[in-house]
């Protein structure tokens, strides 16, 4: 089957033999630190992005711990805001922003279009150069003096604090150029790189998610991106544009800030809705229902999202009538989302649902996202707002989303695309413990802080009153139970990759093109040009199950 | 004409004979693919590319999107040049007094030439004119040069005057000294002197109050003077007339209370934002012209080589294409910050 006869193969060097794949085509250091194949950048993306999740993750437990009691627990109250702040800010700027699209999308992406590679390598691997540098940066602001000012960077405290803010602010700086890069490649290579065949609608929806992602990437990070040098100008020279003593207005510096951030909201969790949409009709044995409303869902959100950033202002002295439009197209965006949702329901109904560990994720997805969209519409409402701003119950609502949304889908992604991306599977059962106590764990942190932020407890605070203490040791015994299902799963999939079994081209039964080629992938992805005739979600009844090779095959070969 | 008149069709050649000089530019980590007989004619296709056509047309929106990128990127900085300039006009108006129009003008004007030898290496390239597109690429680097060197002018008198952003911001001159004042506003040019002098008159009895405190916005000297003093000076000065007067509000030397002459005369509290934006908005700009110059030069040394003709010439299309940007940035800078009414 990967035999190199065809003149197409002639690309693939013929010493190599048949088991040649991107893994095993070079040798060495150097062969991966200059590589130019999506595949390879994508996983050291993925190795780079867990390795700042891990600790990111530690970060937080630092924070969790600390607020086991009232007062002093472990850290200072200095100590606790810098904590906070590097959880927030590495949680953001190096996880999840470049979870999916830079890590798995690197490596799919390409694959689900059939093509060679991104339409620029070069830049690729110069994205993930930036993303070194702008981790480099934000650690060198935890060696020197850690910042302090929470992820948000709001002047004028981040233009006087007495913190290392300049190297964090400039790490993000950079990172967005990562971002953006990233964003510019995916963009031109879903115009210019689709196979024969293979139109906008017959893309599959983690390809449009991710073209609605690049698109905001795009759009919105340059503005941080000028945000950012105005700040650390200012800090610097004493610029005048946003601190209120020189003159200038802090309020600025908030709109332009949540210009990008909000947006960059909608970079997060669109990819995720992008691997859920793989995921489920694939382990629901049925085509997914709704193909175009849940992609062009994906640009409505990213459309949208541009016209929301006000609403995180609502308390800032905006006026009334800009509170009430902000408000109003909030309440739009959940038409979209809840587009998707039903979409993915319709699709298990009446489906064959085979529960494994991608699937388990999928469903937690669901679970966890609803409740975050739902108490997001919550503080869409002004006069809710006014009361919860600011509160543990921003924080467990953003939490479900980003933590409950993007990362739960980023995991599921992870499981879903691991045989492929390295040809080994893992123990499914422990990848299913491991789902499991991600999701208990998730929704004991999160969900007694929906409680105590509706009963006033304000976010970031470093002390509280007693008779928050049980809610807050509840959220500390997740946030622990969370780590360790973060900690099994890693375990899992570390010894998949030394101990799994070879993995079959098709393991789960998928029918978009990347389960047609060879796992690993040969170095350039596809032996021969897959030709595309149907729709990405066409074709679950010609697959059979072949039990010899633990994966699915064609009926017809 | 008889060449082709558009880039497609000059793409479309692809028949042309590839430049003979190969610099193993390709993609030599993915070098496998020049197997296939479009590859083997097209030693600058790179391999996960089809046809030159393919390859061209993702650059080609692959650079649009990344001047999309530096558009919003400076929008930033529009924004908040909008936000200050409608929150504090007079800042605007005071400030733009020190900057030199000819300057400015000669510099629009050299980037301007810039951008059609820019325009005319493209057309050079798609024609494989290799010496006339080494010639115009050099005239372009040339004049972003020249460019420089009058900001590194302009840069040099703003820091010799103290006109520098924020803390920093100590202006040797009053605007009514300044030649650009006077040209435009002589009458309003000695009313202000003998504002200044009375101002001057008056502080000096308060022996507390330093010299020229009557220009510190932060010293309350100058109101502080004794009534009686006021008195005896506000004969000096007659009633102002409207083109004595009009400047000096519209610059924010004075407040309206001043048509009670015996008030004083002082710069506007934030005329520092205006230096901040300034040299943020063209410092900015400077190291994008800096950056340009940089590939201008890389793209000299490729079409030294011969690299370019009528199948692959996008690089220097991109590089002209970011060149009318940076240009094009500077015609919206020059009336935003030189020519303030």
């Amino acid at each position: 089957m990967a035999s190199p006869s065809t003149t197409a193969d002639a690309a693939i060097p013929e010493k190599k033999g048949a088991d040649d794949n991107y893994l095993t085509h070079d040798k060495g250091f150097a062969s991966w630190a200059f590589t130019l194949d999506h595949k390879r950048i994508g996983v050291m993306y993925l190795a780079s992005v867990l390795s700042a999740f891990a600790l990111g993750g530690f970060f937080a437990l630092a924070v969790r711990t600390e607020l086991w009691s009232p007062g002093k627990t472990i850290m200072e109250h200095d100590t606790y805001n810098q904590m906070f702040t590097l959880h927030g800010a590495i949680m953001v700027f190096l996880v999840i922003i470049p979870g999916i699209p830079a890590a798995l999308g690197n490596i799919i992406l390409p694959l689900h279009l059939g093509a060679k590679d991104v339409a620029f390598p070069k830049l690729n691997l110069a994205s993930y150069y930036l993303w070194i540098i702008g981790c480099i940066c934000m650690l060198a602001s935890l060696a020197i003096n850690a910042v302090d000012t929470g992820w948000t960077f709001y002047a004028p405290y981040s233009t006087t604090t007495q913190t290392a803010v300049i190297p964090a602010a400039f790490g993000a700086f950079i990172l967005g150029f990562s971002s953006i890069f990233t964003g510019l490649n995916f963009i031109v290579t879903i115009h210019k790189l689709r196979p024969p065949g293979m139109t906008f609608f017959r893309m599959p929806l983690f390809v449009w998610a991710l073209y609605s992602t690049a698109l905001i990437q795009v759009l919105a990070t340059p503005v941080i991106g000028i945000t950012l040098l105005m700040m650390m100008v200012e800090r610097v020279f004493g610029l005048g544009i946003f601190d209120p003593a020189l003159g200038g207005d802090p309020v600025l510096f908030q709109h332009f800030f949540w210009f990008y951030s909000h947006p960059a909201v909608y970079i997060m969790i669109v990819p995720a809705f992008g691997v859920v949409s793989e995921i489920i009709p694939v382990f629901s044995r049925k085509r997914l229902f709704g193909y175009q409303f849940i992609a062009i869902s994906s640009l409505a959100i990213a459309f949208l999202g541009f016209l929301v950033w006000g609403h995180h202002m609502f308390t800032s002295g905006q006026s009334v009538l800009a509170g009430t439009i902000f408000s109003a197209i909030t309440f739009l965006i959940a038409i979209p989302t809840a587009i998707k949702i039903f979409n993915w329901v319709s699709t298990m109904y009446k489906g064959r649902i085979h529960l494994d560990t991608p699937m388990l994720y999928a469903l937690a997805f669901l679970w966890v996202f609803t409740i975050g969209g739902l108490t997001g519409v919550f503080l869409a409402v002004m006069g809710v707002d006014i009361h919860l701003h600011d509160t543990y119950f921003v924080v467990a609502h953003f939490h479900y989303v980003m933590m409950g949304g993007a990362i739960t889908a980023f995991l599921g992604g992870l499981h879903y695309w691991f045989p492929k991306a390295f040809g080994k599977m893992y123990d499914e059962r422990t990848g299913r413990i491991g789902a499991v106590i991600v999701f208990i764990g998730l929704n004991l942190t999160f969900f007694p802080q929906f409680i105590l932020g509706s009963r006033g407890m304000p976010r970031r605070y470093y002390n509280y009153l007693p008779e928050f203490q049980g809610l807050h040791q509840l959220s500390t015994i997740g946030a622990f139970t969370l780590g360790m299902g973060f900690l099994l799963t890693a375990i899992s999939l570390g010894r998949a990759l030394k101990h799994g079994k070879k993995a079959p081209n098709n393991p789960w039964g998928g029918v978009t093109l990347e389960w047609t080629t060879v796992s690993p992938p040969p170095y350039y992805n596809f032996h021969t040009p897959p030709p595309v005739t149907a729709g990405p979600y066409d074709g679950y009844e010609d697959l059979v199950y072949d039990e010899k090779i633990g994966g699915y095959v064609s009926k017809k070969a | 004409m008889s060449e082709p008149s558009t880039e497609t069709q000059a793409a479309h050649k692809a028949s042309a004979p590839p430049p003979a000089v190969h610099d193993g530019h390709g993609h030599d980590d993915h070098g496998h693919g020049a197997h296939d007989p479009i590859h083997a004619a097209n030693p600058h296709l790179a391999h996960h590319f089809d046809t030159p056509q393919q390859q061209f047309d993702a650059g080609k929106l692959g650079i649009w999107l990344f001047l999309l990128t530096e558009v919003l990127f400076f929008a930033g900085l529009f924004c908040a040049y909008t936000v200050y300039r409608s929150m504090h006009p007079e800042v605007f108006v005071y400030a733009h007094y020190f900057l030199d129009t000819k300057l400015g003008a000669l510099n629009t004007c050299v980037l301007l030439i810039s951008s059609l030898t820019a325009a005319w290496a493209v057309r050079n390239a798609q024609l494989a004119e290799k010496k006339m597109l080494m010639i115009n690429i050099v005239v372009t680097i040339g004049c972003a040069c020249t460019f420089m060197c009058v900001k590194y002018v302009e840069y040099a008198h703003k820091y010799h005057d103290g006109l520098l952003p924020g803390h920093n911001f100590q202006p040797k001159e009053q605007i009514w000294e300044l030649k650009s004042f006077r040209d435009k506003h002589p009458e309003a040019a000695e009313y202000a002197e003998k504002l200044a002098k009375l101002d001057e008159k008056k502080a000096a009895p308060a022996a507390a109050a330093p010299a020229g405190a009557a220009l510190n916005p932060a010293a309350p000297g100058a109101e502080a003077a004794t009534p009686g003093k006021v008195e005896e000076h506000a004969e000096v000065l007659e009633r102002p007339t409207e083109e004595e007067l009009e400047p000096l509000l519209a610059a924010g030397l004075v407040g309206p209370r001043s048509l009670d002459p015996s008030a004083h005369i002082s710069r506007p509290r934030m005329a520092h934002v205006f230096f901040g934006i300034y040299f943020f908005m063209t410092g900015l700009h400077g190291f994008h012209v800096l950056i340009g110059i940089g590939i201008w030069v890389w793209m000299l040394l490729k079409a030294a080589k011969g690299h370019f003709g009528p199948t692959y010439f996008g690089p220097i299309d991109f590089t002209a294409l970011y060149w009318h940007l940076v240009d094009l940035i500077w015609i919206y800078l020059f009336p935003l910050l030189y020519l303030i009414h």
